[in-house]
């Protein structure tokens, strides 16, 4: 009784040791900040990997894929049908991308994603990473609402937006062209040929204050339609009615068709794009079964912007039929009319992506999948598939944790210091204690109780400060952006407007438990001394 | 050596603790100081013996020898004829807390703690927090009833940073007594306060040993306080000089 009474009267007469518990507590709070913001972006980071990812990938191993994905779904049915909840067919290949921005050409390399987008966003989640079915922000204002609903089904369709940038792009294009022949035929009969043969002509470089503020309008942007193959190769068919969109449509990564800027002005950081959609891009990708180029133009139905940089400045979603004909994978019925009526199952396939009904089952699917498929396919989780990276940021947490718990533990050194000058300043009422019948083991307990109630009370303080902070963290760093003059967390580098954070209750009790155990294993060695002092020397003491 | 209750005067009590020939020194430095050569003593039930001698003559020693604080290097201590200087250290603690109560010349008191609290601790010594929370309300009342009977009842709530020195000493006693203890050892109850109010201190050790028949060991180095004692005995470099009569 007397132990927690006398504890319970330390804890509120010596401020001192409360001064030392500061450290724990702010120790604490970090840790469950950093923890928070960590896991929050995490989180997020998986969650958009996982939008452009399946659960479960089946690949082929060879680049050209599987002819018969009839056979394949049927196998896979068979395999593991009772855990899958729907497929889709993809192929995937490396290829080039290029259009014409300010009078220069812009190559950008891609991995080009044939994809069936309704069971596409039925295995991953990609619709609301498209743009037009975003808001777009700028400032904390929304520049523009988005164009579609989120939920309305993924197709190949351009918004009304798209269409009219489209045909404003077309006029310019054309004004573009004609602009050129009229200098062509000027010049000597030699840049003609030239000219011909599809060499670009020098445009002089517009000056930047010009056109840079438009942000998506194609009206200052001259051709992005030379073709750098030459007009000989194989080129498909224009739309009778220049117009229309091309067969091929494209989602494309956000991080292709822009790039940050500071606007001098304001200081504030900007994304300029160069393509917008409704404008047309090249591709070269690569023909199956023969080293080949195979160009082909497509149309930017959507920009894509998941925040996974790494995918928003590699992926272009392309309808998957049309990226089976373009690389020989798939020929129409109609000879005449090659992009009609193109049924992607009489092709081939590079992947199938699957969504699992339960993803606790993945294991087990992989394994029958990998040993029923045999060697042709390879299987793995979309965690596999991203290890390194997944690993990598595991990796950094624990590393942050550990340094992390190594503050506290400083922390604890200051509590063993002030314990110690506590015990020895108590040195008598020890030795009255002890007189009055109470046990070494007793003294000992007071000690270590006072520890218990130090890192109880620090690391809750630190608990309620750390969950405040993660709360209002947002608000935060609006207050340190505007004590420091800029944005401190800028949403054009980490994609996110808010900060991401994510608050696990279980690391939360670790970091509370771990931090009055360092409190108490503090305050052993003070309690010790002050269990084995005797008591007539302490009695005498002065 | 003569033994005490072979004096005639004396009346017939039953020996309660009893020292033989303890011996006792201090380890200064490489020196062995001895500070007690082979003291005897015993103290009757309900006997109020005071010890005597000047600083370092080895009385405060002595009482902490009977108090089991202490080991003596040599000899034994007995309780109603059980030795109690050789028990392992759990037994003596609960002696210490049951049969012992300690009165320090400079009070000793906790500061943390009001005087209730502090005339409550050797209880919540004694007991575990269950058993505390149980009797509370009849363990507030043995110590309620201890601290009228030292004249503090208007007090209970100070610290004793509080209190006077003559409170605080009382405060002590109603410490001292509030286990139940059978014999009070007293180390100069008195020393640190002026004669009136270390005479009002020992009216209260005179009423206690009277009217409850209590124990009580004083030391002291003030002649005039030892003389009120029944008994008398006055140490001189670590060994009995005499034994007397007192008034």
């Amino acid at each position: 009784m007397y132990k927690f009474l006398l504890a319970n009267r330390y804890l509120r007469t010596r401020f001192i040791a409360l001064a030392s518990v500061i450290s724990v507590t702010l120790g604490v709070a970090t840790m469950i900040v950093v923890n928070s913001v960590m896991s929050g972006f995490s989180s997020q980071m998986r969650e958009r990997i996982h939008a452009t990812l399946g659960d479960v990938m089946v690949e082929a191993t060879n680049m050209d894929g599987t002819p018969d994905p009839v056979h394949l779904l049927e196998q896979v049915d068979q395999l593991a049908g009772n855990y899958i909840e729907a497929v889709t067919p993809t192929v995937e290949i490396y290829g080039m991308m290029s259009f014409r921005w300010m009078g220069q050409d812009i190559y950008r390399l891609v991995t080009l994603v044939g994809i069936v987008p309704d069971s596409k966003n039925t295995v991953s989640p990609l619709a609301q990473y498209l743009q037009s079915r975003q808001q777009i922000k700028e400032d904390d204002v929304v520049v523009r609402e988005p164009l579609r609903d989120v939920n309305s089904p993924l197709d190949w369709s351009m918004t009304a937006d798209a269409r009219r940038d489209r045909s404003d792009w077309i006029k310019s294009r054309q004004l573009e062209d004609f602009e050129r022949r009229y200098r062509a035929a000027e010049a000597s009969p030699d840049s003609v040929i030239a000219n011909a043969a599809g060499s670009t002509t020098p445009v002089p470089p517009t000056s930047f204050n010009d056109n840079g503020v438009q942000l998506t309008t194609a009206t200052g942007t001259p051709d992005g339609l030379d073709d750098p193959f030459g007009s000989t190769s194989a080129i498909p068919m224009e739309p009778a009615n220049p117009e229309d969109p091309q067969p091929a449509r494209i989602y494309v990564g956000s991080g292709l068709v822009s790039f940050p800027y500071k606007d001098r002005d304001s200081g504030k950081t900007r994304t300029m794009y160069m393509a917008s959609p409704g404008q047309d891009v090249v591709l070269t990708t690569i023909k199956a079964g023969q080293p080949e180029p195979a160009p082909f133009k497509a149309t930017i139905v959507d920009v894509f912007k998941s925040g996974m940089s790494e995918y928003d400045s590699n992926l272009v979603f392309c309808n998957l039929e049309e990226l089976q004909y373009v690389r020989g994978m798939l020929s129409g019925p109609d000879p005449t009319r090659p992009h009609q009526n193109l049924n992607w199952k009489d092709g081939a396939i590079t992947t199938l992506q699957i969504k699992l009904k339960d993803y606790q089952d993945a294991p087990e699917v992989v394994r029958r999948l990998s040993q029923g498929l045999g060697y042709q396919f390879q299987v793995r989780t979309w965690e596999q598939k991203q290890g390194p990276l997944l690993e990598a940021v595991a990796v950094e947490s624990a590393i942050l944790n550990v340094l992390l718990f190594l503050i506290i533990t400083v922390a604890g050194f200051g509590i063993l210091a002030i314990f110690y000058m506590i015990v020895v300043e108590k040195t008598r009422d020890i030795g009255i204690l002890k007189a009055l019948g109470a046990s070494s083991r007793g003294v000992m307990m007071i000690f270590l109780s006072y520890g218990l109630s130090l890192g109880v009370v620090g690391s809750g303080a630190g608990v309620v400060m750390g969950l405040l902070f993660v709360h209002y963290i947002n608000e935060i760093e609006d207050v340190l952006s505007r004590i420091t003059g800029h944005k401190v967390f800028d949403e054009s580098i980490y994609y996110f407007h808010d900060i991401p954070t994510a608050v696990h209750p279980m690391m939360v009790f670790w970091v509370a438990l771990g931090a009055m155990i360092i409190a108490i294993l503090a305050s052993v060695l003070p309690a010790r001394r002050a269990a084995a002092l005797h008591p007539v020397r302490a009695l005498r003491y002065e | 050596m003569l033994h005490p209750f072979q004096k005639n005067s004396a009346p017939i009590r039953t020996p309660h603790l009893w020292a033989k020939a303890v011996d006792k020194a201090y380890q200064k430095g490489e020196h062995k100081v001895p500070v007690l050569r082979g003291v005897d003593i015993c103290v009757g039930k309900g006997e109020f013996l005071s010890i005597v001698g000047q600083s370092g003559s080895g009385k405060s020693t002595l009482m902490h020898l009977l108090g089991l604080l202490d080991h003596p290097d040599q000899g034994e201590v007995w309780l109603d004829g059980n030795r109690i200087d050789r028990l392992p250290v759990a037994t003596r603690d609960e002696l210490r807390n049951n049969v012992f109560g300690f009165v320090f010349q400079f009070y000793h008191l906790l500061p943390e703690l009001n005087l209730l609290e502090n005339v409550l601790s050797p209880l919540m010594i004694r007991y575990s927090i269950l058993e505390y929370w149980r009797k509370k309300r009849e363990l507030r009342e043995q110590g309620m009833e201890i601290i009228e009977k030292v004249g503090l009842t208007h007090r209970i709530r100070h610290r004793p940073s509080e209190l006077s020195g003559g409170e605080m000493q009382r405060a002590a006693i109603a410490r001292a007594l509030a286990g139940r203890p059978s014999v009070l050892l007293a180390d100069e109850p008195t020393g640190n306060l002026d004669s009136r109010t270390g005479q009002e201190i020992m009216n209260v050790l005179h009423k206690l040993n009277q009217a409850e028949a209590l124990t009580i060991i004083m030391v002291t180095h003030d002649d005039a306080i030892a003389g009120q004692a029944e008994r008398l005995v006055r140490l001189s470099e670590g060994r009995i000089q005499s034994l007397e009569e007192a008034a």
